[in-house]
């Protein structure tokens, strides 16, 4: 099969209800339907999960590791977003 | 007239073969639906649901979301007059989750069927309601410590039972805001203990805050479980996990102890430990100031409503321009493909 003309897709899956669907995997297919018709064949063979999300890879937008230093940095200098920063007297350290 | 029209214009005797058909799919749905409920799964957006189920929802979700944002403001007062640089940046940090809680939840009662501009339409409009907590005016430093420990602590007794609410973007939204919430009481206390245990002026503005905020932070849990209108459907679809009351119990007893550490005195007088119940008795609360400020006539009502107005037409240009820019660039795109 010449894949080069089928677009990838990435798939989620969602394992039950109430969960977030989570990444599992791509695959190639010609639109959306057979995107999820695949993923079905190919990622809920054991009926992993209730319900797939299949979006084109060109589609989506992401940051690259690379930039992680200076998109993330601004949040190293402040601990004080952590709860355990706050130093409390024992009789009350469970809030 | 649709093909089936004309043909039961026919055939009349189908047409009510039909409409039993259709009340036979919404039983079956409705039990498909409690079901679920019952069974304890969550129901997602695309599922079928009652129309009352997603009217409570939306009503019950968008004033929690309307709550996070109108909530910046009687903290976000005391930004630029925070007592340090320690304290403003945690402050700053504080509010700006607040913001976000808002963000996750507005996109979730999305997921309900409901624009965003209609939800903001309905806040300003006074259509749609907030927590009435925010009504209250933040008179000292002592009362941004107070709202910490006492109104996000009340906030977090409720959040932490709705992380088992029944619909599975709301509930995702609680664990998500949980997670991010024990922050914002810690800072509280520790901000109200530094002032408990200075001057004797600190420990009074303290004291002080303690008694203006905690009854209100009482009627955060609602009416009693017998005057509360939404109680009862929203417990039997489990919207709600727990009642009013039961949560305003587990707030109170758990807000004991930390005044003691404070070493301020507490502001409900028959407050007294109830061995037989395992809880603390408590007064009543004032139930006419709650309905007060609830219909409109608290200190900063107006104030509240009016600033988010305010700062919502001063944020036009910045919508503009994000469209003129977005047109710009497609039309750049389309001269380049072309
Ligand atoms: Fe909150
Ligand atoms: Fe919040
Ligand atoms: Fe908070």
């Amino acid at each position: 099969m010449n894949t080069e003309k089928l677009e990838l897709f990435e798939v989620f899956i969602r394992s039950k209800r109430g969960l977030d669907h989570k990444h599992v995997g791509s695959l190639h297919a010609e639109d959306h339907e057979q995107a999820l018709e695949y993923a079905r064949d190919c990622y809920t063979r054991r009926s992993e999960g209730v319900s797939i999300w299949v979006a084109k890879s060109n589609d989506i937008c992401s940051s690259q590791e690379d930039d992680a230093e200076s998109f993330y940095d601004p949040s190293d200098d402040k601990p004080y977003r952590h709860a355990t920063y706050y130093v409390l007297p024992d009789p009350v350290n469970n809030m | 007239m649709n093909e089936s029209t004309q043909a039961f214009r026919e055939h009349p005797e189908f047409a009510s073969l039909k409409i039993v058909e259709a009340i036979t799919m919404t039983i079956s749905q409705e039990e498909n639906f409690m079901r679920k409920i019952e069974n304890e799964e969550k129901i997602e957006p695309k599922d079928w649901m009652p129309e009352g189920y997603r009217k409570n929802l939306i009503r019950q979700m968008s004033q929690h979301a309307h709550s996070e944002v109108i909530g910046m403001q009687p903290e976000g007062n005391w930004i630029t007059r925070a007592p340090s640089l320690r304290r403003k940046a945690v402050l700053l940090s504080k509010v700006q989750d607040e913001a976000g809680h808002g963000l996750y939840l507005y996109s979730a009662t999305e997921t309900l069927g409901i624009s965003r501009a209609e939800l903001i339409e309905a806040l300003q409009t006074g259509e749609a309601k907030y927590a009435s907590i925010f009504n209250y005016p933040t008179l000292t430093w002592g009362d941004v410590g107070a709202i910490g420990w006492l109104v996000d602590g009340a906030a977090i007794c409720n959040q932490v039972s709705l992380q088992r609410t029944s619909y599975g973007p709301y509930s995702r939204g609680m664990i998500r805001i949980c997670k991010e919430e024990s922050f914002h009481q810690r800072q509280g206390y520790e901000a109200l203990l530094a002032l408990a245990k200075g001057s004797p002026e600190q420990k009074q503005m303290a004291q002080d805050s303690l008694d203006r905020f905690y009854w209100p932070a009482l009627m955060m849990f609602g009416p009693h479980d017998s005057e509360s209108a939404h109680s009862a459907k929203s417990m039997e679809w489990k919207i709600k996990r727990e009642t009013n009351d039961d949560l305003r119990q587990k707030f109170i007893d758990q807000t004991v102890p930390q005044i003691e550490v404070l070493g301020l005195e507490h502001p409900d007088k028959e407050i007294k430990w109830n061995e037989e119940r395992g809880h603390y008795d408590s007064g009543e609360i004032d139930w006419e100031e709650f309905y007060n400020v609830i219909n409109g006539n608290g200190h900063c009502n107006r104030q509240r409503v009016e600033h988010h107005i305010d700062a919502h037409e001063e944020g036009t240009w910045v919508r503009d321009a994000i469209t003129a820019y977005n047109v710009k660039k497609n039309a750049k795109k389309a001269q380049n493909a072309a």
